[in-house]
């Protein structure tokens, strides 16, 4: 729990902005809970920002409510057109590489051959310090 | 000069007429003197001159390497360009200097291209004139008078375009003429080991045959593509274009796509559940922007991409985790592919029943003035706009969208032709025969520069910017 807790304080700096549950949105579907937009935020790591936002999503899920009028049974879902082809795999030889130093310029912050990140949520010996 | 057939400038070049070098300083020119269009992200004035000095060195010598050699070409900025910035227009990528070039990019290049820049779009391609994979290839070229190619899902290369939605993604062509989209596919289509989506069908650059005979032909007519918010103008076009093919003799019936109703919430749900994912990747560590919090990684992310992503892009990237949480997946990801595959399946029957091609409108209306346009958010407008050219993207299909004629307010209106998947040269030699018969003005390029020029002497223009 004490986890939980260290998450949402150092959210809190990033302009926490609170109570954004879509209250009954005549064109919502009132699906967009507060703990909807919690766990989304988490999800996305995008933020929603503002009220106007949230009623977005409450829209494009009412839209796509839509879909649930086509008879669908029966049918295999597509996820590509080109299904009924080989996917092609090339073989399993090193052709090309070695540019470490190339792609490291593209980064903000990098030490030696490394990209530097700040430390994750699972060390404790950091939050005590 | 700029207003002629890539083969008719690829001439001139051969023949002296014109060197690379003067060409490529009439476009730059021309660039400069429309700038406030705001239609280049990046112009490499440097790297296009230095390749139209190569270009010239080779036609001097006699070793011009084809119909694209010296020939200037401009790259949406979302293909990767090596050394040479490429942003999607987001302040994600803002600086992002790519270590590659796109396939296509490469193709073009190799064939002797002069690249002039990269050019604008909406934030990742996102925008209500269709996004990448919904028609922006198509709407834009209707609105501008432009042929406009959409190649069949798997004949052309996606490395290193940044994508939107891998299954229907696909680089499009613009050019003034069907022939000069014709050379410019025929160099690009094949398959690329570094895509596997690409067919392994054999491919060589292509010659449109210059069709007379058209009495061999059917014709199909998408009933339920009439629908209410279609311009009385454009239905009056279109009913022309069909009249027209009659009267040449082809067979002209009307046929159903019975789940085109459909297909926009359909797209709705795969793009943003597939953008959800591919946005997923910027998180400022290894390219890109990266803020200055430094407390935790999951902290950095979030900033990162709040300040780097637009809300239309931040909008999509939600709705589509959305729709992809678990309690959420099967009623609307998979309930969406399932839907896919019948609207994939209304096409593949249209075509088993004799059809050679398709042909509607690609836009309903001309283009809508600005102040009007942003009347209504980004998912209505593609809700409203992509109507006709997404279903193709989903299907995987080769469209293309051919300039009809100027409306009452002399804006350009286009009409599309839809062809069976791989049949790209087929589609393309109908659509040159339509292009023939129809003899749209071509653009006075001059007067339209001199025009702007007066016009914003007189007046203080305000940012023409269409993206902040």
């Amino acid at each position: 729990m004490w986890a939980r807790a260290v998450w949402l304080g150092l959210r809190a700096p990033l302009g926490g902005r609170r109570g954004f549950t879509s209250k009954a949105d005549p064109q919502g579907s009132g699906r967009v809970t507060a703990e909807v937009i919690e766990h989304l935020e988490r999800l996305a790591l995008v933020d929603f920002g503002s009220r106007e936002a949230v009623a977005r999503l409450e829209k494009a899920i009412a839209f796509a409510d839509r879909l649930h009028a086509v008879h669908t049974d029966g049918v295999e879902p597509m996820e590509s057109v080109l299904e009924d082809r080989c996917l092609y795999l090339r073989s399993d030889n090193v052709v090309e590489g070695n540019c470490a130093e190339e792609l490291l310029q593209n980064s903000h912050r990098v030490v030696e051959e490394y990209f530097v990140a700040p430390p994750g949520m699972c060390c404790p010996e950091w939050f005590n310090r | 000069m700029l207003g002629r057939t890539l083969r008719e400038v690829s001439a001139a070049l051969k023949q002296g007429q014109i060197t690379p070098i003067e060409l490529c300083q009439k476009c730059f020119s021309l660039i400069k003197k429309t700038k406030f269009l705001n239609a280049y992200i990046t112009v490499t004035e440097e790297v296009a001159l230095k390749q139209a000095e190569e270009s010239e060195k080779r036609y001097k010598n006699g070793q011009s390497l084809g119909d694209l050699d010296g020939i200037p070409i401009a790259v949406k900025d979302n293909f990767s360009t090596s050394g040479i910035e490429t942003t999607c227009a987001s302040n994600m990528l803002k600086g992002y200097v790519p270590p590659y070039n796109a396939t296509v990019v490469q193709k073009l290049l190799d064939q002797g291209a002069l690249l002039m820049g990269k050019t604008n779009l909406d934030e990742f391609a996102m925008g209500a004139l269709g996004s990448d994979t919904g028609g922006s290839t198509r709407n834009p070229a209707a609105h501008c008078g432009l042929v406009g190619v959409k190649p069949s899902y798997g004949l052309v290369s996606r490395h290193g375009l940044i994508p939107l939605v891998n299954s229907m993604d696909v680089p499009g062509i613009l050019t003034r003429y069907v022939d000069d989209a014709a050379i410019v596919l025929g160099i690009l289509a094949g398959h690329d080991p570094k895509d596997s989506t690409t067919v392994q069908d054999p491919v060589k650059p292509f010659m449109l045959p210059s069709l007379t005979d058209v009495s061999k032909l059917c014709i199909g007519i998408p009933k339920e593509y009439l629908v209410p918010e279609l311009s009385s103008e454009v239905r009056s076009l279109w009913s022309k274009a069909a009249d027209l093919f009659e009267s040449e003799g082809a067979k002209v019936i009307d046929v159903s796509l019975p789940h085109t109703s459909y297909s926009i919430v359909c797209y709705h749900v795969l793009c943003t559940s597939e953008v959800a994912s591919n946005m997923a990747r910027f998180d400022g560590l290894e390219y890109g922007h990266r803020c200055d919090i430094d407390v935790s990684t999951e902290a950095m992310y979030a900033a990162t991409r709040r300040e780097g992503f637009n809300d239309v892009v931040r909008g999509r990237i939600l709705s589509g985790n959305f729709f992809l949480l678990k309690e959420n997946y099967e009623n609307y990801f998979i309930k969406a592919q399932k839907v896919r595959r019948l609207i994939a399946n209304d096409f593949v029957n249209v075509f088993n029943s004799g059809v050679d091609v398709l042909l509607t409108p690609t836009t309903l209306s001309e283009a809508v003035p600005y102040l009007e346009f942003i009347k209504e958010d980004n998912r209505t407008r593609s809700a409203q706009d992509d109507i006709f050219t997404q279903a193709v993207n989903m299907a995987g299909l080769p469209a293309v969208s051919i300039p009809v004629a100027l409306s009452d307010q002399g804006l350009p209106i286009g009409l599309q032709f839809i062809g069976r998947a791989f049949c790209d040269q087929q589609l393309l030699t109908i659509a040159k025969w339509f292009e023939k018969q129809v003899q749209f003005p071509v653009t006075q390029l001059q007067e339209f520069v001199d025009d702007c020029s007066s016009i914003l002497e007189n007046e203080k223009l305000a940012s023409f910017s269409l993206k902040q």
